[in-house]
């Protein structure tokens, strides 16, 4: 760090990705809470142990390939290869991927990345809950974690990426690069998977599991959205001179950027966040009929389908959006679930999938014209390239391999738990020593009452 | 053309102000937006009234009493 000025923004840049990843962390909580909550008594801890071992599975499995992989692969296969001098500097045999007092930024923007991977595999764990192996969850959330979202981030939010250049893909707060793939995975997953016992009448008709613990689910959610707005300033770099992008930008003034280089504010993300959250939380009120959750979800919602542009549109623009995507997403999810007889146990493929899907395609129309990257010779933003963007977020990175990998582990007999474990439950299953304890101490208490001699006087 | 007024960000940024798109219309996106709002609570009061007229047949005497006993 030379010169004073250099240092300041160095520990800045360093401190402000830190917090960033610290409130990043309430998302896994309010995940852990959300699919407990929404999850019956008799599989709460397998749930649990189901989306914490995704915490350490994904970040080492990030540590030992994932990030190398955003690294190098903005424009592989088709648009010139790996990109080996970018890579070499993060693969985990690196001096700069350990402490290294010349280098300050790589641990803590990697972290911040890892934080967006646990996020991908959590919304993934939320759809399958009681009824899918916890083994072939967290191979699932390797993948998704690891390899697949870490690659459409390096092709849709590296700002060198063949999406960005060559489609215009502009996805500033992740309506694709996280949602929509984290949607379209639990969809493929969904869909070998099946529906949880009961869910579905003979005829079909579509049964409501109710949750066992509303507050848990409802405390899980408004700690999903607390991460979620750090999550936004993640996406941020926060102060950058235009010599420091490379001259991109003219002049002297100092900037934050979003991820592909180009001017933004942390004011303007913080209008359009919280106006997306209530355009979202009204609308979901009125088309769910009041039904709590679908409008605390819808809140969810409606900042996923604003992400994409929240960066440039009026704080209106973002409220209409997160309106007018909830409206979607929460009919697209009636229908999908009638017709095609899938439980998605959260509602993860809607507000995640749906909901990134819609927000890309809005944002090409609203957006059309603007410069994608502050870079020359970019695509401008505009509706083909993000409704490509989208297919290939949702359906190539996401539905495709969450389908053909869940094919393999049903073929091989380890994607669902046996039908009598799951009327008994998970948690007496592959916790039954606790149960056990439990119903012998129960025992001893009720012999105990009936022994009066035995029960301790006042 | 562009929807925010910038065809590229080979700009200096001590000249840029607004960036959203449709800058001239705020007017109307304001209108737009208290449109919705008010539209909202128009719903919301007709969504609730039938609710609640579909609600109050719902009770059984016993059932309430039973309720009113519990509190």
């Amino acid at each position: 760090m030379d010169g004073n000025l250099n240092a300041l923004t160095t520990v800045f840049t360093e401190f402000y990705y830190w917090v960033t990843v610290v409130f990043m962390f309430l998302i896994h909580v309010g995940f852990c809470m959300y699919e407990v909550g929404a999850s019956r008594h008799r599989n709460h801890m397998h749930t649990l142990m189901k989306n914490i071992m995704i915490i350490p599975l994904v970040t080492v499995t990030f540590f030992f390939f994932g990030w190398w992989i955003y690294w190098s692969f903005p424009n592989f296969p088709f648009f010139g290869g790996l990109n080996h001098e970018a890579a070499s500097a993060n693969l985990p045999w690196s001096q700069n991927m350990a402490p290294n007092l010349s280098d300050r930024i790589t641990g803590v923007f990697w972290a911040a990345f890892l934080l967006f991977s646990w996020t991908a595999a959590s919304i993934v764990s939320g759809a399958v809950i009681e009824r899918i192996r916890s083994s072939a969850l967290w191979v699932h959330a390797v993948m998704i974690g690891s390899v697949f979202w870490i690659i459409d981030a390096a092709w849709g939010w590296h700002a060198e990426g063949w999406m960005v250049k060559y489609l215009g893909y502009h996805d500033a707060y992740a309506s694709g690069v996280i949602h929509a793939i984290a949607g379209g995975y639990a969809l493929g997953v969904i869909m070998v998977l099946g529906p949880r016992i009961g869910k579905f009448a003979a005829d079909g008709t579509p049964r409501d599991i109710p949750p066992h613990n509303p507050w848990m689910l409802t405390i899980g959610i408004f700690l999903i959205y607390s991460g979620f707005w750090g999550f936004y300033a993640a996406c941020n770099i926060p102060a950058i001179s235009p010599e420091g992008i490379g001259g991109l930008l003219t002049g002297e003034t100092w900037t934050a950027t979003n991820i592909y280089l180009a001017p933004t504010s942390l004011s303007a993300i913080t209008f359009n966040f919280l106006m997306s959250m209530s355009g979202g939380l009204m609308a979901a009120y009125l088309v769910s009929k009041g039904d709590a959750f679908w409008t605390f979800s819808g809140g969810l919602a409606g900042i996923i389908t604003a992400s994409a542009g929240n960066d440039l549109y009026h704080p209106i623009q973002a409220m209409l959006v997160g309106a007018v995507g909830v409206v979607i997403v929460y009919k697209l999810h009636h229908w999908v679930e009638r017709t095609f007889k899938l439980d998605d146990a959260v509602g993860a493929v809607a507000v995640h999938g749906y909901s990134g899907v819609v927000g890309l395609i809005i944002a090409g129309f609203l957006l059309w014209g603007a410069p994608s990257s502050p870079y020359e010779g970019f695509a401008t933003v505009n509706p083909v390239g993000q409704t490509l963007g989208a297919v290939i977020m949702f359906g190539v990175l996401g539905w495709l391999p969450g389908y053909v990998i869940s094919r393999i582990q049903a073929a091989a007999g380890v994607l669902r738990i046996p039908v009598e474990v799951e009327l008994q439950g998970l948690d007496y299953a592959e916790h039954h020593a606790y149960e056990d304890a439990k119903a012998a101490i129960i025992e001893a208490d009720k012999a105990a009452l009936m022994g009066s001699s035995k029960v301790p006087a006042e | 053309m562009s929807t925010i007024g910038y065809d590229s960000w080979a700009v200096d940024l001590a000249e840029v102000g607004p960036v959203y798109p449709f800058q001239g219309y705020e007017i109307l996106m304001v209108a737009l937006g208290v449109i919705f709002w008010i539209g909202w609570h128009r719903a919301q009061f007709v969504r609730e009234s039938q609710h609640l007229e579909k609600a109050k047949r719902m009770g059984d005497t016993e059932k309430i009493n039973a309720l009113l006993e519990k509190y």
